[in-house]
């Protein structure tokens, strides 16, 4: 029987990680994260876990810590954003190429610089090629339920990857909602506990971890991690379904909002979704055939199955809460053109940056979007910014 | 150790993670010597000079606590036994003389 | 008491042969003497900064530790470990691990990966006092990269990065004392040795600071032939001279008392040491006697400091 609350996003997260009860937590503060270490350094205090809390110096620390313990046998976690996110960039790479299932909070907020503590993407864009699983909230709900299959789907023998759980810094993250909590009981049974069958600790069977990879052998590791990763697909969709079954809450690799026979598409993640479901709502009672797809897997990139579901739209927006600068497009539709081409999928589709630094997202900057896409014909312009202050 | 250059993916450890601790001594330093040192066990006091400077670990000390005769098969012939032998109980010759 | 033909018969290297340190290093016979003095029945962490003992020692597929060992990255040898350290408390308390048995975790890292890169990660491992020893074995440069300079490098040393030229002669800014770093962290146990003789002051540092219960740092002395310009086999003398000149004193600081184990009855000059080292053969050229001059001086404040503070810390309470 869910137990109903009012929770931040970061209040839920830290929740999440009292019920998973890890053995180190590894944390380092940066804003809007810094909740997320508070609240279970006081669930520790009050001998409410069995953690060893590491009040690390740095976040490059916090992540060599968390992969010290993870090899050493134990769950380690963490949760950073931003820049504590770039700071632990390097050992970022190593969770994953070391094959460690470490589970880390990201509360997504803009990199410096300038220096902006609000939200938005360019913090989890920049580790999107590091191997790790990314799955990103719409609200509080999803970070939590998120939380809770993390481990199932890391430590499954056929992946063996650390996994982030991203939501909007400050939007979701400082905002209280609803949401529905699971007992303790149930959360413990669902994610089990951790049996790695190599781990430093074992006296018996010492083992060697990060060793020098030469030129023989860095390739066939790397194809190790791609096929992982590859095999963490079909792991988070049995994991979620598990999970619906204990708890009623369904997950795919994205949500379908509206969309059997959308004709002007929008796609985007986290928060904003929220946003641009009440414009439909809204354009659906003008007899418009808006829809939302709201990407929850962005790593491993569930490419086919997004092409699939835009195969019969007339015109596609892809939302980058990003800043353009690559004179190219948004890393969401990098990655969404590149597999509708693959797909042979010919769809008109258009990019545009959004929300940077924690700029406002209005329903009437949706509206616009929607409304530019009943009228696209004219490709020459895919990428464009909303929300942007140009010349009168 | 059956991992070797020509492993396929399938047959490498994951994430490089040596399974076996300690199985660096399959690999053999040994032809790395242009000078070997020779012992001399009329002159050796067996002082214990020796062998705890070797970087190598090319000098075994049995039971007995007496050093025995050097372990080729690592010896990268640096010479510091030699000199650090008050006894001239070690001489470094040519390899291959 | 030390023995030092009981230790090598009876005690196994946890440090095998086969690894690629280059022949004549000064530094794997430190490794292999500390790791001896771990007790037999322990298990053992070892935690390693990039730099040449890593990318020599462990090899895919080859590992010269027979225990468990761990290296991420450069620097932060120090908080992989304190995660290690961390997880075996915590999975000890929870009965996850055999209540009887113990765990021992050894960091290694070259000066490079704790002078500099490293010292943040060392400065917060020490300083949240991880039960753990770290060993710097100190090279004086960043050498694995090809001899560039390091903090701990000494005054007027040619390196890479350093160079004696014509109107640069070699390293201006003297070498950070770390020893002295760590022992204002208030930790157990802070030392500073080298391979002399049969090795007694390198195994039983090692063993105190290894059982000692919290955070110890060992900073011992590690010649380089290829980095500091001498022939391989002179190691051993290298070391003798290091310390008959009190350019690297033996001391150690026992909960913040000083205990200066060895004073050289006829203190050597420390142009002695340095004529040794082609790395300062810059400094005997005519015109250049300044240089020594300014070196033997450091020496000597150092080392008439480290008197005193001994002599301050060892003085009974006050009433």
């Amino acid at each position: 029987m869910s137990i109903r609350e009012r929770l931040s996003g970061n209040e839920a997260t830290a929740y999440a990680m009292k019920q998973i009860n890890p053995d180190v937590v590894a944390a380092f503060p940066i804003t809007p994260s810094t909740e997320i270490p508070q609240y279970f350094s006081t669930y520790v205090a009050n001998g409410q876990v069995d953690t060893e809390f590491v009040a690390v110096e740095s976040e490059h620390s916090a992540m060599s810590a968390c992969i010290g313990a993870q090899a050493a046998g134990a769950r380690a976690m963490t949760a950073t954003s931003a820049n504590g996110l770039e700071y632990m960039w390097e050992m970022v790479q190593i969770a994953s190429s070391s094959r460690l299932p470490i589970v880390m909070g990201l509360v997504n907020r803009a990199i410096s610089g300038p220096l902006n503590i609000h939200c938005d993407h360019t913090d989890a864009m920049s580790v999107r090629d590091a191997g790790w699983i990314m799955l990103f909230s719409e609200n509080n709900q999803e970070a939590y339920d998120n939380m809770l299959m993390a481990h199932r789907i890391a430590e499954h023998k056929d992946v063996m990857l650390p996994l982030m759980v991203c939501q909007d810094g400050f939007i979701t993250s400082h905002a209280i909602e609803a949401i529905q909590l699971e007992e303790d009981e149930k959360v413990k049974q669902f994610v089990g506990e951790y049996h790695p069958e190599h781990y430093l600790l074992d006296r018996e069977n010492p083992i060697a971890v990060g060793p020098m990879d030469l030129q023989p052998y860095l390739t066939e590791h790397k194809k190790q991690q791609a096929v992982a990763m590859a095999n963490a697909k079909q792991v988070i969709l049995d994991v979620a379904k598990e999970f619906e079954d204990m708890t009623g809450r369904h997950y795919e690799f994205f949500e379908r909002y509206c969309m059997d026979d959308a004709e002007f598409v929008i796609v985007c993640m986290n928060s904003t979704a929220g946003t641009v479901k009440t414009v439909v709502d809204e354009l659906r009672e003008q007899g418009i055939k808006a829809g939302l797809l709201k990407i929850r897997v962005f790593r491993p990139f569930p490419g086919e199955e997004i092409a699939d579901a835009l195969r019969n739209a007339k015109a596609v927006a892809v939302l980058d809460k990003v800043p353009l600068v690559s004179n190219v497009g948004g890393p969401l539709y990098e990655d969404i053109t590149s597999s509708m081409f693959n797909r042979g999928v010919h769809v008109n589709t258009i990019n545009y940056t959004y929300g940077v630094g924690g700029r406002d997202v209005t329903a009437d900057q949706i509206k616009s979007v929607y409304h530019d896409l009943q009228y696209t014909t004219d490709m020459s312009v895919p990428y464009r910014f909303l929300g942007l202050k140009e010349g009168k | 150790m059956d991992i070797n250059k020509d492993s396929t993916w399938e047959e490498l450890t994951p994430g490089g993670t040596i399974y076996e601790a300690g199985n660096a001594r399959e690999f053999k330093t040994g032809d790395w010597r242009s000078m070997t040192p020779v012992w001399i066990p009329e002159k050796c006091k067996q002082c214990g000079l020796c062998y705890p400077v070797c970087p190598d670990d090319a000098i075994p000390v049995g039971k007995d606590l007496c050093r025995g005769e050097f372990n080729y098969e690592y010896c990268k012939g640096c010479g510091i036994c030699a000199k650090a032998c008050p006894f001239k109980a070690i001489e470094m010759r040519e390899e291959g003389k | 008491m030390y023995n030092v033909k009981e230790i090598v018969a009876n005690k196994p290297s946890r440090f095998t042969a086969g690894h690629r340190m280059c022949a004549g290093c000064g530094a794997p016979a430190l490794a292999r003497m500390i790791l001896r003095a771990v007790k037999p029945e322990d298990h053992v962490v070892v935690s390693n900064a990039t730099g040449c003992m890593e990318v020599s020692t462990c090899i895919y597929p080859y590992t010269a530790w027979s225990d468990s060992y761990i290296h991420t990255a450069f620097e932060c040898a120090s908080a992989t470990a304190s995660g290690v350290e961390a997880a075996y408390k915590s999975m000890k308390k929870q009965g996850k691990l055999p209540a009887d048995k113990d765990t021992k975790f050894i960091v290694f890292g070259g000066d490079g990966g704790t002078y500099d890169i490293g010292i943040q990660s060392l400065s917060g491992a020490m300083e949240r006092g991880h039960n753990l020893t770290y060993v710097c074995y100190d090279n004086g440069a960043y050498m694995n990269t090809g001899i560039q300079r390091s903090s701990a490098t000494p005054r007027f040393a040619d390196t890479t990065t350093s160079p004696a030229g014509n109107v640069i002669p070699g390293k201006m800014q003297s070498r950070k004392d770390l020893t002295e770093i760590m022992v204002q962290h208030h930790i157990p146990y802070v030392c500073q040795t080298a391979a002399i003789g049969v090795f007694q002051d390198l195994y039983e540092k090692a063993e105190k600071a290894i059982y000692t219960d919290g955070p110890a740092f060992i900073n011992a002395l590690a010649p380089c032939p290829r980095g500091w310009g001498y022939a391989t086999e002179d190691l051993m003398e290298i070391n003798k001279l290091a310390v008959e000149t009190c350019y690297w004193p033996l001391y150690e600081v026992v909960n913040g008392v000083y205990h200066v184990n060895y004073k050289p009855a006829n203190k050597v000059p420390v142009s002695e040491w340095l004529k040794k080292q082609k790395r300062f053969k810059h400094m005997f050229k005519p015109g250049n006697e300044w240089m020594i001059e300014e070196f033997q001086k450091e020496v000597d404040k150092r080392w008439n400091d480290l008197l005193l503070k001994e002599e301050m810390t060892n003085k009974p309470e006050q009433a």
